[in-house]
């Protein structure tokens, strides 16, 4: 077996065993990078030598006894992650250069359990996006192809494009992703893997570039559930530097993925049935819904009325945010600066932000700022919080009668580069099934669960009640199990 | 609520990005095209409804209080290091006070 064919789970095994080292393991990772990523440019960044060193480091612990529970474990980070002494971009030029000389907490509580990591993946800029089109590093190649047209470019989806392309591809057994609308959960259903947006408050917040502050939250993506269950024990906990991290027990989210689902009662939301979603997707999720009825779980009718409400709510809630937290990149502390000979200190801001923002976060950060600007911040910002309680609500209610509530995870197969261009709004809708769990701070899954007629993958999403993971893991895997997903894309490691 | 091209160019300038003459007109469209969209929200009754910030219940009740006290500092070495232009230990930036 290729080592990069190993689930993650099956690595810490082999790894365990003395079947293979972490340097080997390590190694065909970095070698898959070498030869995939040109094509692909999943990553921003790759740091093979420090990979390597890391991984000697790691094979010495295991033989002092001292093996963390990812030791040796070869991943991508998404490069929104600060690590130090490495290059951080957030995909943006306005970053250009900046070598952040801290550790974000998730990757540092990585490398604390034994991780190795390959490199910096990309993404959106600033996490902005739906396609990883609007990188300032190019766009990234979705591993799958279509059946009948395997030239077209497909996007694998974002923000998180990197990350879930460099995983299906197998050029990285897992890798850390973050989530404001769904960018964990739609480019994981494009390329074919799992992946958890957690509870809002599980994973810390610092050294993360912020987007939108109360939406984001970091998770992982791997191929299997129970390899997304073991990243995200190693990624969460509390964090004195991050107020909003909740100080709770970290629950053991693999032995949760063994769980039956006999007797839970899982919701279907009439307000997710929407015109025009393709019917292989509507075929998806009754199949979804019947391979848990199988296995004894209740189906039970529900409804969140303020579905509709959600997308333009988040675009005015995460703007808003946006554009304040942008206000640092001001070309004085850190990264791009650009000014003319006899600029003033705002000429300078003026054109520093014009360069080395692209297109798409020019336009959020004009949004949010219009939303907050005096004589408008009641009737945009006011509002849309007010909406968001009553989405939140909706989950509440719905939540005393089921324990999980299962959805398609997007509106569609991965698309091409290209479609969906021509109007924001029309990129903004790939969000439609996800937004809501994180206006509602819920922990949501990603399950691959299927193909399109095209051969393409689709996924079916989970949302639990907050800090309630292990349901969601539970529910997850009862679908991996049923669906038993084993399709490949076509461009991959050892292929 | 429509902007026309002065507010265009005050948020702009409100949000310190240059924006060039011949890009107002796009920006406007793209805007209002946006802001169209969002307008559905008023259609909500959201009388007596308390704004939401973010968060959950079960996580907001988790969250600690720590102690006031500084935990780092003595690092501006660091600190600058990023820096597109400094002078000593401070940042550089254009001359503001005449």
């Amino acid at each position: 077996m290729h080592p990069t064919d190993f689930t993650l789970a099956g690595a810490v095994a082999a790894l365990a065993e003395g079947a293979v080292s972490a340097e080997e393991l390590t190694r065909a990772h970095v070698d898959a990078i070498e030869a995939l990523n040109p094509r692909l440019n999943a990553f921003i960044t790759t740091t093979p030598d420090q990979a390597i060193e890391a991984a000697r480091a790691s094979d010495a612990k295991r033989k002092r006894g001292e093996a963390g529970p990812l030791e040796g474990i070869p991943l991508a980070i998404k490069d929104l992650f600060c690590t130090e002494g490495v290059q951080t971009t957030a995909a943006s030029r306005i970053l250009g250069g900046f070598i952040p000389p801290y550790e974000s907490t998730v990757t540092s509580n990585l490398k604390r359990d034994g991780a190795v990591f390959l490199g910096k993946a990309n993404l959106d800029e600033f996490a902005m996006g739906s396609s990883n089109l609007t990188s300032a590093y190019g766009g990234v190649l979705n591993p799958w192809s279509r059946r009948n047209d395997t030239d077209a470019r497909l996007v694998p989806g974002g923000s998180s494009g990197g990350s879930a392309a460099a995983v299906a591809a197998r050029l990285a057994l897992g890798a850390t992703g973050t989530d404001t609308g769904g960018s964990i959960r739609q480019p994981a259903a494009f390329c074919g893997i799992a992946g958890i947006k957690p509870t809002y408050g599980r994973c810390s917040r610092f050294g993360i570039v912020a987007f939108a502050s109360s939406l984001d939250q970091a998770g992982p993506f791997a191929r299997t559930v129970e390899d997304c269950a073991i990243l995200l024990r190693s990624m969460a906990g509390h964090d004195p530097k991050d107020s909003t991290s909740a100080d709770r027990p970290v629950p053991d989210f693999a032995a949760a993925c063994g769980r039956s689902v006999k007797g839970l009662r899982i919701g279907v939301p009439k307000e997710y049935r929407l015109d025009g979603t393709p019917p292989e997707i509507e075929r998806l999720w009754r199949q979804g819904l019947d391979w848990l009825r199988d296995a004894g779980a209740e189906i039970v009718d529900i409804s969140l009325p303020h579905t509709k409400y959600a997308l333009p709510t988040y675009y005015i809630v995460a703007p808003a945010e946006a554009s304040s937290n942008l206000a640092r990149y001001d070309g004085v502390r850190f990264g791009l600066r650009v000014a003319e000979k006899n600029s003033d200190l705002r000429d300078l801001y003026e054109r520093t932000r014009e360069a080395g923002f692209g297109q798409e976060v020019r336009r959020r950060i004009m949004i949010g700022t219009y939303v907050l600007s005096a004589g408008y911040y009641d009737a945009y910002y006011l509002k849309a919080q007010k909406v968001r309680a009553l989405i939140a609500r909706d989950f509440t209610e719905a939540f005393g009668r089921v324990d999980a509530i299962v959805t398609p995870a997007t509106p569609s197969a991965a698309f091409a580069e290209g479609e969906n261009s021509d109007d924001p709004i029309k990129m903004y809708l790939n969000d439609v099934f996800t937004v809501t769990a994180n206006l509602a701070g819920l922990p949501g899954l990603a399950v691959p669960a299927g193909l399109d007629p095209q051969g393409l993958p689709l996924g079916l999403q989970v949302i639990g009640r907050p800090f309630d993971e292990e349901t969601v893991f539970s529910v997850g895997a009862a679908i991996e199990r049923a669906a038993g997903f084993d399709a490949v894309p076509s461009m991959r490691a050892g292929a | 609520m429509s902007l026309d091209t002065a507010t265009v160019r005050r948020v702009a300038a409100l949000a310190r990005i240059r924006l060039p003459e011949e890009e107002v007109a796009r920006v406007q469209g793209e805007l209002n095209g946006i802001l169209g969209w969002i307008e559905q929200l008023q259609a909500v009754n959201t009388d007596g409804v308390e704004p939401m910030a973010g968060g959950t219940p079960e996580g907001i009740a988790s969250m600690p209080m720590r102690d006031d006290v500084v935990t780092d500092g003595g690092m501006a070495p660091k600190v600058l290091a990023n820096a597109p232009d400094r002078e000593g230990e401070y940042f550089g930036v254009p001359k503001v006070v005449e």
